[in-house]
């Protein structure tokens, strides 16, 4: 029998657009993006050059700053593109995809004969190491810490969220196996977090340690089950992974190939059909979105985004899904003026405030814009933020540690048990509009930077 | 809209930087702003946003804010007409009103046109937004004043609060003490004769308007002065629901606890303002005016304690100045703290020290300045958990 835990703070944001319970298998795309800066704190530097041949499996990179730690292409196929930026900083490596995917073959033992050294040496060789993600900071994880435990979170809170029970229906058993191998790597346990009331392949996952948790959006951010069932302490290494990176991870052990393919939620207000779509890793969004977007009025656009509405990273039109993204969400753009909005009733918008009227109507769902309703002020109003973050922390007291650079506060506030999307739901509801998420980071990276 | 619209997207590029009035950036995109919510998206984080921002945070207090004050133009009337003894208009509703709004206005006019105008000079120099923070001191200051404070003294008490408040901190939200309660006290230690005593609070009283033998005194001083003599309770011949509905002498907003309670009321309903702080300022009161009781020395403890309530600015305190979230405690736990020691000090200065009638003022200035203390200790509590569980973890 689990543990359950019940959470009071939080907010689920009713949104437009939630997929059907339905998975189709997406074309295949005639080429396929891998940006370095979907891995937080990664220096790439590249294996391959435009021209080169690449399998599924192959390294396209490693990090400058911890070489064994390789990243794969997610297909088979030619090296068409470095896309680089300013200072030659690497945005994309695309791979023009072969018709027919070709695998990179690994040599595979029994997972009952492999030691911790065997599965993390096959982890790094496959590029799967980089969806091994340590707390504190919210990076990939370095293979020689000992982490007391890991844990994946079962199900994901956000809006619109995919339902992880059903986009991986059909992977028990290689979920089973990814959990057997993750085993290896800790002498603690490895923890599942699920949401309550679910029943389904997740449920299923008795290797694992499980403990339901209800409650609305963050319940279902690792950070904020890591906080409930084993806190992160100074000094401490906790390692996450994603469930469907889990799955990943799993067919690994148990085909011996990096098979990349996932199962998207497509959602938001501004898709015409919004539903599951399977497909590998990194697929152009303009593939999957294909005649899926309805036409703006006015001139307006729309914002995609590779992941939900709250953590997610903009993607541009002609752009490629986020590495380990789980959804594409498609909203309206709110560049639009709006005549004295501040006084007006605006009741087609959503606001926690009572100053404004949605909480007289709490199933309405919402079709939100990107605007920023408001100018940027200091921090004014106080006692808003604890309502949203289901930890024991303050977060306005860690935010103004950020601000400050004060190493010790920092620490003493709970800098090592967050990451951004713990926060995000804090930087929704501010009415300051300060950009939190964006604190969060370079707090953190302040703190690696002070204390390496 | 949109020819406005038109009109302020051709006038824009003169007010942009290298434009002909580029110094005059801020106040344009002040303008700019409160006509029209800017087009900004986000761009990176949470990628939608509440839309709630400070501009209707600051809107709601100011219409809390209108019951106290369309009161206090009213009662400004009723208490003039009374002291001149002229029955008939004292009974006209619409005549006391209008009396008062002539009298009240110029106030309202002179602490915005002096604080927003040194707000926007600020934000202009710091290259800054303007903040709408002053949307509410402005109206707060002269609702705490007494309705003769000659202009050019509330004039230069304004321009106290702001800059020595406000600007020299870094502006709204950065301030320690609430502006408002600043400008008062600095009228009230600068310019003592203009805000205390038995003549400032009714219209007229000070040039000799009132007839012979009518005494302006708040039921504060007289309940103060009768103890000190050591005669019964004398309110100053107004009773519980003279104080309550708010027809008695004060400063300009504070009397009526019925237009306050209004105002709170909207401030609760929206969540605006904290109801921990209103809870337990009222509660801290409440206790203290008990135990004053109990111990019963003179007629003044002897008064029940819910009078305190109503008295004088304890509730518009309550309300609309401890409850400012900036100056305030910003943990919960602090905020119950330091709202209930503001209660009990209040009450406990207008019983305990006859030199301050009013003891609301100061009880909140003092506790803005304890709230980081508080809040210290609180945190503190945080980061011992935060270690207790390290230590656990490491046996």
């Amino acid at each position: 029998m689990s543990k359950t835990i019940k959470l009071k703070r939080g907010l689920d944001i009713k949104l437009q657009g939630e997929a059907e319970r339905n998975i189709s298998e997406a074309l295949p795309a005639a080429t396929y993006g891998v940006s370095p800066s979907d891995f937080e704190g990664v220096v790439p530097k590249l294996l391959v050059r435009e021209g080169d041949t690449v399998r599924a499996g192959s390294p396209l990179f490693f990090d400058k700053n911890r070489p064994e730690v390789l990243f794969a292409s997610p297909v088979s196929g030619k090296v068409s593109a470095v896309v680089r930026g300013e200072k030659r900083k690497i945005l994309n490596i695309v791979v023009e995809a072969d018709q027919k995917q070709d695998y990179e073959k690994f040599d595979v033992k029994p997972l009952e004969r492999c030691g911790r050294q065997d599965v993390t040496e096959l982890l790094l060789r496959s590029g799967l190491w980089a969806f091994i993600i340590q707390r504190p900071y919210g990076v990939i994880a370095n293979p020689e810490d000992a982490p007391k435990a890991i844990f994946i979170s079962g199900f994901d809170s956000a809006p619109l969220a995919p339902d992880m029970n059903f986009a991986l229906k059909d992977q028990t058993d290689n979920l089973r196996k990814g959990i057997d191998a993750l085993k290896k790597l800790t002498t603690g346990r490895v923890h599942l977090g699920l949401r309550a009331g679910d029943d389904g392949v997740i449920s299923m996952l008795t290797n694992a340690e499980q403990t339901t948790f209800s409650g609305p959006h963050p319940a279902g951010n690792v950070g904020v089950q890591i906080h409930h069932i084993d806190p992160v302490n100074k000094g401490e290494v906790v390692w996450t992974v994603d469930i469907q990176n889990v799955a990943i991870i799993g067919r690994l052990f148990n085909q011996g190939i990096v098979d990349m393919t996932r199962v998207y939620a497509v959602t938001g207000s501004e898709v015409v059909k919004p539903a599951y779509v399977r497909s590998v890793a990194c697929a152009p969004v303009g593939t999957l979105l294909k005649g899926n977007v309805k036409t703006q009025e006015d001139g307006g656009s729309v914002r995609i985004i590779s992941g939900n509405v709250l953590s997610g990273r903009k993607t541009a039109a002609d752009g490629y899904v986020s590495y380990s993204a789980n959804q594409i969400t498609v909203i309206p753009e709110g560049d639009k003026y709006e005549f004295i909005g501040w006084a007006m009733p605006r009741l087609g918008k959503f606001s926690v405030s009572r100053a404004y009227f949605s909480w007289l109507c709490p199933n309405k769902r919402y079709r939100l814009d990107t605007n920023l309703n408001g100018g940027h002020r200091p921090y004014v109003l106080t006692g808003l933020f604890e309502k949203y973050l289901p930890m024991d922390i303050y977060p306005l007291y860690l935010l103004k540690a950020i601000l400050a650079g004060d190493i010790d506060k920092m620490e003493n506030l709970g800098i090592y048990e967050v990451v951004e999307e713990d926060l995000a739901l804090c930087e929704f509801v501010d009415p300051s509009k300060n950009e939190i998420q964006k604190t969060v980071r370079e707090g953190i990276n302040l703190m690696i930077k002070e204390l390496n | 809209m949109r020819g406005l619209r038109n009109l302020m997207d051709r006038m824009k590029p003169n007010f942009e930087k290298g434009g002909r009035f580029g110094w005059l950036h801020s106040t344009f995109d002040g303008i700019e702003t409160f006509l029209f919510v800017p087009k900004d998206v986000t761009t990176r984080g949470a990628h939608i946003r509440d839309v709630n921002d400070t501009k209707r945070v600051m809107i709601v207090v100011v219409l809390a804010l209108i019951p106290a004050m369309l009161f206090g133009m009213y009662n400004t009337g009723l208490q003039h007409f009374r002291a001149v003894a002229d029955v008939a208009a004292a009974a006209n509703i619409w005549q006391c009103f209008w009396y008062g709004f002539l009298r009240v206005l110029p106030l309202i006019l002179v602490s915005y046109i002096v604080g927003l105008g040194i707000e926007f000079f600020f934000a202009q120099i710091r290259g800054h937004e303007i903040n709408e923070g002053f949307l509410v001191s402005g109206l707060l200051i002269p609702l705490i004043m007494p309705v003769d404070v000659p202009l050019w003294m509330l004039a230069i008490a304004v321009a106290f609060a702001v800059i020595i408040g406000k600007e020299v901190f870094g502006g709204t939200g950065m301030n320690v003490f609430n502006p408002a309660l600043l400008a008062r006290a600095f009228v009230f230690f600068a310019y003592t004769p203009y805000i205390s005593g038995d003549k400032v609070w009714i219209s007229g009283m000070l040039k000799g308007q009132a007839v012979d033998g009518f005494s302006g005194a708040t039921p504060l001083t007289t309940a103060s002065e009768s103890a000190l003599t050591g005669g019964g309770l004398d309110l100053g011949g107004y009773s519980a629901w003279d104080m309550f509905v708010g027809t008695i002498p004060g400063s300009i907003g504070e009397t009526s606890t019925i237009a306050i309670l209004l105002g709170a009321a909207l401030l609760l309903l929206t969540g605006v303002a904290s109801w921990r702080i209103m809870l337990s300022v009222f509660a801290g009161g409440y206790l203290m005016g008990v135990v004053f009781n109990l111990i019963g020395a003179d007629s003044y403890m002897q008064m029940p304690a819910y009078y305190h309530l109503i008295m004088g600015g304890f509730a518009f305190g309550a309300v609309f100045m401890a409850s400012d979230p900036v100056t305030a405690s910003q943990t919960n736990t602090g905020k119950l703290i330091c709202g209930f020691l503001i209660g009990i000090i209040a009450v406990m200065t207008r019983i305990v020290n006859p030199g301050y009638p009013e003891g609301m003022m100061l009880a909140i200035l003092f506790m803005n300045a304890l709230a980081p203390l508080v809040d210290h200790y609180v945190v503190a509590a945080n980061v011992r958990r935060r270690n207790a569980r390290l230590k656990t973890a490491n046996k």
